[in-house]
């Protein structure tokens, strides 16, 4: 009788975190619904201003126009360029960022030279100058460069910033001694020890460190929309903001929505794919 | 194989010295164990010798050769550390054959010396797996296979033994042993632990804050300890100490506490009448009755099956630890008797160890 009382009491408690993480399921996941099904449906249907909850037809037409010739009355570019920028954006960025953090992380806690506190500070204090407060300044710089509207313009000033430095020392820093006094022993020297040893063993951290800043550069607009106006480089984050329109035109919300929809696919599948390896990394390596 | 010597090395960091000029040498296929206490400087010692730290003065030889500017790798040795620092994401085999890769030997090279070292530790069906999968003991035996597979001039070790549970360590030690024994690798090993100390060295070195206080066998250091330091380090339970003047011309010594002089059978001491000395006797030479025994306030018996270990005070207070075959029967006011062939005698002001004169 008292373990039935329990029993119900419990049950009632899981119904209610139940509820409450249901209702959180469906704040989050319902506007990426209503995304998902606005992209199947003709412009029309969604100009009216209903908000349709189950699929239309239309989803081929709108995926293949937005693919191909992108939407919006002004200056249109076609989703697939824009993917294809915005991961070569992401892709450079996080692995410009890991391997310059990896780097510096090493010099910094593996070799004792003149300054080398000074040079860590250095890094870590543009932690606190992300692009968003040198802007003015970077942007200069790259208009003496002629780097605007190039790639590399796109990328550099993004990449050159500590962020991941801070936390790959902290990591190097868990290392035992032993390892670098066994691989001196063994004649390997600091490359080679950075490759053989230092590298395997942050497989973990760089599989994670990979997702965060593939995302933070897939969604970098304010840069992006300063350094690039050829249309050519868009990344599909501006892109997306560019293609609705203000005024009266009428946006084509199924082409806007259905770009939007491609645009979400890389990050979540780097989220998925990355994952896996961070799991396994987790579980099959250890210091 | 290679002969070590070392001379005069010091070292300090910074302001504190730890090393105040080490000579020792090693002969050719000789297990030499470094042993004392926790802070003495035998780590740093053996890391001077590895080349992971420069000595601020003094020499390092290697086969005659002064290694002292040398980097580790061009110094032909192979280190097994404490936690043995397998590299983790490197199988057993990968892990054993890093050195030989770096070098350059070619790869059916480095597999027939991989495969021979696992074969000699029996760890051939482990050369697969990663150090994680493995047990402390299997562990040690591939840090033990990493050295061997060089083929080093130098093995040296770390405490490699402290981290495994009572029982492994003894059968390692042994292993250790034999196979030190069967290479014929000039070896230095490092300990805190006496009794492995005694057995693994051909000598041992007795290091005391930064000098090497006694360098011989380990028989000779427990027979003929140099000081007090040795003597009270070596031996389990440790050495007795008794405060003592010398009478009858330096033929005896007379107790602090009082009672009958002791005679030294083994000849006179120089220094004369009235000089203090420090009286040494092990437990194990301490024994029930005797004409001259000493009267003994029992404090404490722990009895150990085959013998016992008895704790007590002098009439003086001085405390005394005796072990007695069996479980003697212990009363209160029992006499304890020194026998007279097993003391040893020390300057009471510098420790050190006071052999009859001209004999
Ligand atoms: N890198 C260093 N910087 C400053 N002092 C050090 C350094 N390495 C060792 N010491 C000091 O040198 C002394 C000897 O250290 P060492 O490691 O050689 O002792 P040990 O005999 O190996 O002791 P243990 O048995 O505890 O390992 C210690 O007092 C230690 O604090
Ligand atoms: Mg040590």
């Amino acid at each position: 009788m008292d373990a039935a009382t329990t029993r119900r009491r419990r049950l009632r408690g899981a119904a209610w975190a139940h509820a409450v993480l249901a209702i959180g399921v469906l704040i989050f996941f319902l506007p990426i619904w209503i995304t998902l099904v606005g992209s199947t449906h003709d412009t029309a249907t969604i100009g009216r201003g209903d908000v349709p909850l189950l699929p239309g037809g239309e989803a081929i037409a709108n995926y293949t126009a937005a693919w191909n010739a992108g939407g919006g009355r002004y200056r249109s570019a076609p989703a697939g360029l824009m993917l294809g920028n915005s991961l070569l954006m992401a892709v450079l960025i996080a692995g410009g960022k890991i391997a310059i953090s990896l780097i510096s992380a090493y010099a910094v806690v593996f070799f004792r030279f003149p300054g080398r506190m000074l040079a860590f500070w250095t890094i870590f204090l543009t932690l606190m100058l992300p692009v968003e407060v040198r802007i003015i300044p970077t942007f200069q710089v790259m208009v003496d460069l002629s780097l605007v509207n190039t790639m590399a313009g796109l990328t550099i000033p993004l990449i050159a910033s500590a962020t991941a430095t801070l936390l790959f020392r902290q990591f190097f820093l868990t290392i035992p001694d032993e390892y670098v006094e066994a691989a001196k022993i063994d004649g390997a020297g600091p490359l080679r020890f950075f490759r053989d040893v230092v590298l395997p063993l942050s497989v973990t951290n760089i599989a994670a460190l990979f997702v965060i800043l593939f995302i933070y550069g897939w969604n970098q607009y304010l840069w992006p929309l300063l350094i690039v106006n050829d249309r050519g480089l868009e990344t599909i984050v501006v892109g997306l903001a560019k293609m609705i329109g203000s005024g009266d035109t009428q946006n084509e919300w199924n082409v806007i929505m259905a770009t939007a929809v491609l645009a979400l696919v890389p990050p979540v599948f780097v989220v998925v794919a990355m994952q896996r390896w961070f799991v396994k990394g987790l579980t099959e390596t250890e210091k | 194989m290679a002969t070590l010597t070392l001379t005069g090395v010091k070292k300090a960091f910074g302001a504190t010295q730890v090393l105040h000029g080490v000579d020792l040498a090693v002969a050719d296929g000789e297990m030499v164990v470094i042993v004392g206490a926790s802070g003495c400087g035998k780590s740093t010692l053996l890391r001077i010798v590895a080349g992971l730290e420069t000595p601020s003065e003094g020499q390092v030889r290697i086969d005659g050769r002064d290694v002292t500017p040398l980097e580790p790798a061009d110094r032909d040795i192979a280190m097994v550390f404490q936690n043995y620092a397998l590299y983790p994401h490197m199988t057993v085999f990968d892990n054993m054959a890093y050195g030989l890769k770096i070098r350059g030997l070619p790869k059916p090279e480095i597999r027939r010396r991989v495969e021979e070292g696992a074969a000699l530790l029996g760890i051939q069906e482990l050369l697969a797996r990663k150090p994680r999968q493995l047990s402390g003991g299997q562990r040690q035996r591939v840090a033990m296979g990493r050295a061997i597979v060089r083929e080093p001039k130098l093995f040296l070790f770390d405490e490699p033994l402290s981290n495994l549970d009572a029982k492994l360590r003894v059968q390692m030690r042994a292993e250790i042993r034999r196979l030190q024994k069967r290479l014929g690798v000039t070896s230095l090993f490092v300990t805190h632990d006496q009794v492995e100390a005694m057995t693994l060295g051909d000598r041992l070195v007795v290091m005391h804050q930064g000098h090497a206080v006694q360098v011989a066998s380990p028989m000779e250091i427990w027979s003929r300890p140099a000081n007090t330091y040795v003597a009270g380090f070596i031996g389990s339970p440790a050495m007795n100490f008794l405060p003592a003047v010398l009478v009858d011309g330096g033929g005896a010594a007379r107790l602090a506490g009082g009672g009958a002089p002791i005679r030294f059978v083994d000849g006179p001491r120089a220094g004369g009448e009235g000089r203090a000395v420090t009286l040494g006797i092990r437990p194990e030479h301490l024994e029930v009755g005797g004409p001259d025994a000493l009267p003994v306030v029992v404090d404490l018996v722990e009895p150990l099956g085959s013998e016992s270990v008895l704790h007590g005070r002098l009439a003086d207070d001085t405390a005394l630890v005796a072990r007695l075959p069996g479980a003697a029967a212990l009363t209160e006011g029992m006499r304890l008797a020194i026998a007279p062939e097993a003391l040893h005698v020390f300057d009471a002001a510098t420790g050190a160890r006071i052999d009859p004169a001209g004999g």
